[in-house]
């Protein structure tokens, strides 16, 4: 899967995670711009886990901030499997 | 009442010096501030002047029921427990002022090992210091870089602590959700070391872990399994060695965690394990080896109720009626509470938010009565919960005047 193709699909996923229908841009931020709490993380995370069948571990997640982080977290992630 | 233990601290800001390394507390602050300033008597800062017995004391002032203090099989005024403590500080003195690998292991230490060798039936026992020592130890000892831990998102702080000190690859799915588990142990990559960790009672809710089903998949799954009793033991399972009992899988964990500030009634944390290698932990764990060991009272103390609650049958049963009572009492009184049954001595009372959270907690104090304000990020989703856990000693009295408590608070704030 190419990274637009990865890009989508986390797109979609994080629709329903996204309660403010806020635009979501390479540099928008999980806890700043899209004010995800901690239990949202851990839900999104599990959707996006399951997608690619990969495991995002919190060691992981920490250094992911933006949503381009996260795209690139995963592209590179479901590319090395 | 004590002169000034309602009185929050009031910061003034700092100047000068570059950026104030305390500003990351600044949201804390104002919150604790807002709820202060509505006149609620805090929480977080209640003194206890006289402690009565396991289930009495004179808090802020007041004659009070203790139903948040964790003493599950109320041992902390049993007169043998309270005479070999006596006892032992007479003749070991009052600390050891060293570390258990140097000149810090008595001959409490190695007697308080033996009873809990023999309480769990196990080969090995480490006692710690602390039961938060106990998970940060053995957790970041055995899973370092490289490892992953598979663990329930709703565990203790000093499990995430331990996690984190020993630089594994943490991996939490949702609470208590045996599937999420599995697929996420399926996705470890081959030959990686894995290890679950898991809690029998989970202390925020009261709730028990599935243990059968998630000892059962994390062992086909290549997985060491580490469970945290600590607030099951001496009254879960026929022998009181927790869930892991109840649930038949003695023999199938590697590790048991536990502590000494709960049911055994005093302070200190250990670890059980059948493990052949085991004893090596004593060399190798940072957390017990850079530490002063216990002192001896305490050791005496912890030793001597283990012993007692091998035989606590009565007790036990007393301690599961107490708490099928209030459980139900709370319920028919209109309140929302953690767990459809009681499932453990913990019974957690859900609050609508933080605000009437606070102001029950306030009212059930002012009524003599005292519980445990949980507020986020300590509770799942978020929650505000008055976490109620009861003692063996709780007589059946007590029981009915804590209902009575509950009622009359619940309709001061307007709950129920």
């Amino acid at each position: 899967m190419d990274r637009a193709a990865v890009d989508a699909k986390i797109r979609e996923l994080a629709e329903p995670f996204n309660k403010k229908g806020i635009e979501i841009k390479e540099d928008t931020t999980f806890a700043g711009d899209l004010e995800f709490d901690s239990l949202t993380v851990m839900d999104f995370v599990a959707a996006i886990e399951d997608e690619f069948d990969i495991i995002i571990s919190m060691n992981q997640q920490a250094e992911i901030e933006t949503y381009g982080q996260l795209v690139d977290a995963v592209h590179k992630q479901q590319a090395d499997r | 009442m004590s002169e000034g233990v309602s009185q929050p601290d009031r910061p003034e800001p700092r100047e000068g010096d570059g950026k104030d390394l305390f500003s990351k507390f600044d949201d804390v602050i104002a919150m604790r501030e807002g709820l202060l300033a509505r006149g609620v008597e805090d929480p977080f800062s209640l003194v206890m002047e006289q402690v009565l017995s396991p289930t009495r004391a004179v808090c802020n002032g007041r004659d009070t029921i203790l139903l948040g203090t964790y003493n599950y099989m109320g041992m902390t005024f049993d007169p043998d427990v309270v005479e070999a403590g006596k006892q032992a500080l007479a003749d070991f003195g009052s600390g050891t002022t060293g570390s258990r690998v140097l000149n810090g292991t008595y001959q409490g230490h190695k007697d308080v090992e033996d009873a809990l060798r023999e309480f769990y039936g196990m080969d090995h026992a480490m006692v710690f210091s602390t039961g938060y020592q106990a998970n940060l130890g053995i957790i970041s000892t055995i899973a370092g870089k490289g490892d992953y831990i598979v663990l329930d998102i709703d565990s203790h702080a000093s499990i995430y602590d331990g996690c984190k000190l020993g630089d594994a690859e943490i991996v939490p799915f949702r609470h208590n959700d045996i599937e999420a588990m599995e697929k996420r142990l399926k996705r470890i990559p081959e030959g990686a070391g894995k290890l679950v960790i898991l809690e029998g009672v989970y202390s925020m809710l009261g709730d028990v872990a599935p243990l059968k089903e998630m000892v059962r998949i994390a062992k086909e799954n290549g997985a060491m399994v580490l469970v945290d009793e600590a607030h099951s033991m001496g009254f879960i399972g026929d022998n009181g060695r927790g869930v892991v009992e109840d649930a038949g899988v003695m023999d199938d964990v590697d590790f048991i965690i536990g502590t000494f500030s709960k049911s055994v009634g005093t302070v200190g944390g250990f670890c059980v394990s059948n493990h052949p290698k085991f004893e090596i932990m004593r060399l190798v764990c940072r957390p017990y080896v850079f530490t002063a060991s216990l002192p001896p009272s305490v050791v005496a103390t912890a030793c001597t109720s283990i012993r007692k609650l091998m035989h606590g049958s009565n007790k036990r049963a007393h301690l599961w009626e107490n708490s099928r009572t209030l459980h139900a009492g709370l319920k028919k009184l209109g309140f929302t509470l953690g767990t459809e049954e009681p499932q453990s001595a913990i019974i957690a009372v859900i609050m609508p938010d933080l605000e009437q959270g606070a102001g029950m907690w306030e009212a059930l104090i002012k009524n003599g009565l005292y519980v445990n304000l949980a507020r986020p990020p300590a509770t799942p989703a978020n929650m505000t919960l008055l976490r109620c856990s009861l003692c063996a000693e709780h007589s059946e009295e007590e029981v009915s005047q804590i209902l009575d408590i509950f009622e009359r608070a619940g309709k001061l704030v307007g709950i129920i």
